[in-house]
């Protein structure tokens, strides 16, 4: 790792006020996806806010029905919580699929929102990659790109989101509370946080400098069924090849885009009584592969199908 | 920078860089050496300890987070010379060849039990709202973050149950 100062505000005005003070500097929460950044110098903040310990780590009840998941909760937290597990049973599924029991202890809810690719391009310090040196090129263009994008890619990074959680978070219309740097709160929709690549691929959020994740916001759930699928190419601890989050007729995909990918095509058809394979059809259309991706296409169909068949007839998890 | 923390009940106060990972601190500083650094990257499990008596792996944690926290590593299970009844069970039933991640893997599952206690789900739990039943499939998905090169996974799993007794 680089050299890099560190400090434990005692409160979230303080930690707003440290990140004034040093914009360069890093939020750190459970640590598990910037430590691990850092030890390759793919990060390298010159400081370090840490704010694990900040009161953020409650879970509320909304007065409309809903749920308020304080940024700082674990992931473990979110999916033990007994309101979690009977009201959003797609949420609780998607952070248990995702990395390691050690991981979800320690991992946060802000930062699981904010976890960056893990395109091996990305990881790989030898290579070409947009998002880690700007200008430099995408090696996964023309690499081994398997896993990459099929929507919303450009010809700067073709890179995956690999966020679980956050596909059910997108699935379910969740919003996140923020305070920005100059102390005002703000909400966005889950699904509209993550940009795409562009021309800009290493400007991944729509957060801007030193803006602090205080909260997300669940909806109450619509009725109807909930299921959370994933495929990968073991059976546990691994990034999906692709998963979709289905919410009643809402669909929500993950590792087919730079963001939680919501099916808007494939819903609108479904809301126009279209049957379920042609209406996840409709999205797949507009699908852009890369040669070896190309198989995530008629995955990502199937499961689809099969967990719309199941969430349209009720079932939940 | 410092930090205080209790180490296997004791008190410890260290000077340390800001770099320095919890993982690092316990086998370079305090010269528990049982804590394994396999990967350093979160993917093994190998450093896997308690902290405030929840597992997670110490070599994705600086030390400076862990100011005031009570850590266990595996050389704070045993009572003296009464082995904690996980690496009992690791021993009876040969759970390990070359034994560099049995450190990790039996804190790993000493944890794994009490969260199936307090009611965590896993992927392998069929039903998010019942009680947990710890079957077989159950305790393979909760150990999935500690890796055995030498596969001893049949040993490992038949010693974490003869802890866990039957499935019910």
């Amino acid at each position: 790792m680089k050299p890099f100062t560190y400090e434990r505000p005692k409160d979230i005005a303080s930690a707003i006020k440290a990140m004034r003070a040093n914009p360069a500097a890093k939020f750190l929460a459970g640590g598990t996806n910037l430590l691990d950044l850092m030890k390759s110098e793919i990060e390298h903040p010159p400081h370090l806010v840490d704010i694990g310990r900040l009161p953020l780590a409650a879970i509320e009840n909304t007065r409309d029905g809903g749920l308020r998941i304080g940024a700082m909760t674990t992931n473990t937290q979110v999916a033990s919580d007994a309101r979690v597990r009977s009201l959003y049973p797609v949420l609780a599924q998607a952070i248990v699929s995702g990395g390691s029991a050690q991981l979800r202890n320690k991992a946060t809810t802000g930062g699981n929102l904010m976890q960056r690719t893990r395109c091996a391009y990305f990881y790989d310090t030898a290579k070409p990659c947009n998002k880690r040196l700007p200008g430099s090129g995408c090696a996964a263009l023309g690499g081994l790109n398997r896993n990459s994008a099929i929507f919303g890619t450009s010809d700067a990074c073709i890179a995956t989101n690999p966020s679980d959680m956050a596909v059910a978070l997108a699935a379910l219309d969740a919003r996140i509370e923020t305070l920005t740097a100059e102390g005002a709160t703000r909400s966005l929709a889950v699904a509209d946080m993550h940009r795409l690549p562009g021309d800009t691929p290493e400007i991944e959020t729509e957060l801007k400098s030193g803006e602090l994740i205080t909260s997300v916001i669940i909806p109450p759930a619509p009725p109807g069924g909930q299921i959370y699928r994933k495929v990968r190419d073991r059976a546990s601890y691994a990034g999906a090849l692709v998963s979709v989050a289905a919410v009643g007729g809402r669909v929500a995909w993950g590792g087919v885009a730079l963001k939680p990918w919501r099916a808007e095509k494939t819903e609108a058809a479904l809301v126009a009584g279209i049957e379920i394979p042609e209406a996840v059809g409709a999205e797949l259309a507009t699908a852009e592969p890369r040669g070896a991706n190309s198989f995530k296409i008629t995955l990502i169909g199937r499961l689809t199908a099969a967990a719309l068949g199941e969430t349209l007839a009720g079932r939940r998890a | 920078m410092h930090t205080n923390l209790t180490v296997n009940g004791k008190g410890q106060a260290l000077d340390h860089d800001t770099r320095t990972t919890l993982l690092d601190a316990l086998r370079e500083t305090l010269n528990l050496k049982g804590t394994k650094k396999g990967c350093d990257h979160g993917q093994c499990g190998a450093c896997t300890v308690l902290v405030n008596g929840v597992r997670i792996n110490a070599c994705l944690s600086l030390v400076a987070m862990h100011d005031g926290d009570e850590v266990v590593t595996i050389e704070g299970l045993a009572s003296g010379d009464v082995l904690h009844p996980m690496q009992q069970a690791f021993l009876t039933q040969d759970a390990l060849q070359c034994g560099y991640c049995t450190p990790g893997q039996i804190c790993s599952a000493v944890a794994m039990l009490k969260e199936v206690a307090e009611g965590q789900p896993s992927q392998a739990t069929h039903d998010l709202v019942g009680r947990i039943s710890l079957t077989d499939e159950e305790i393979r998905e909760r150990m999935s973050g500690n890796i055995c090169r030498c596969s001893a996974y049949p040993q490992i799993l038949a010693a974490i149950r003869s802890v866990a007794g039957d499935v019910v």
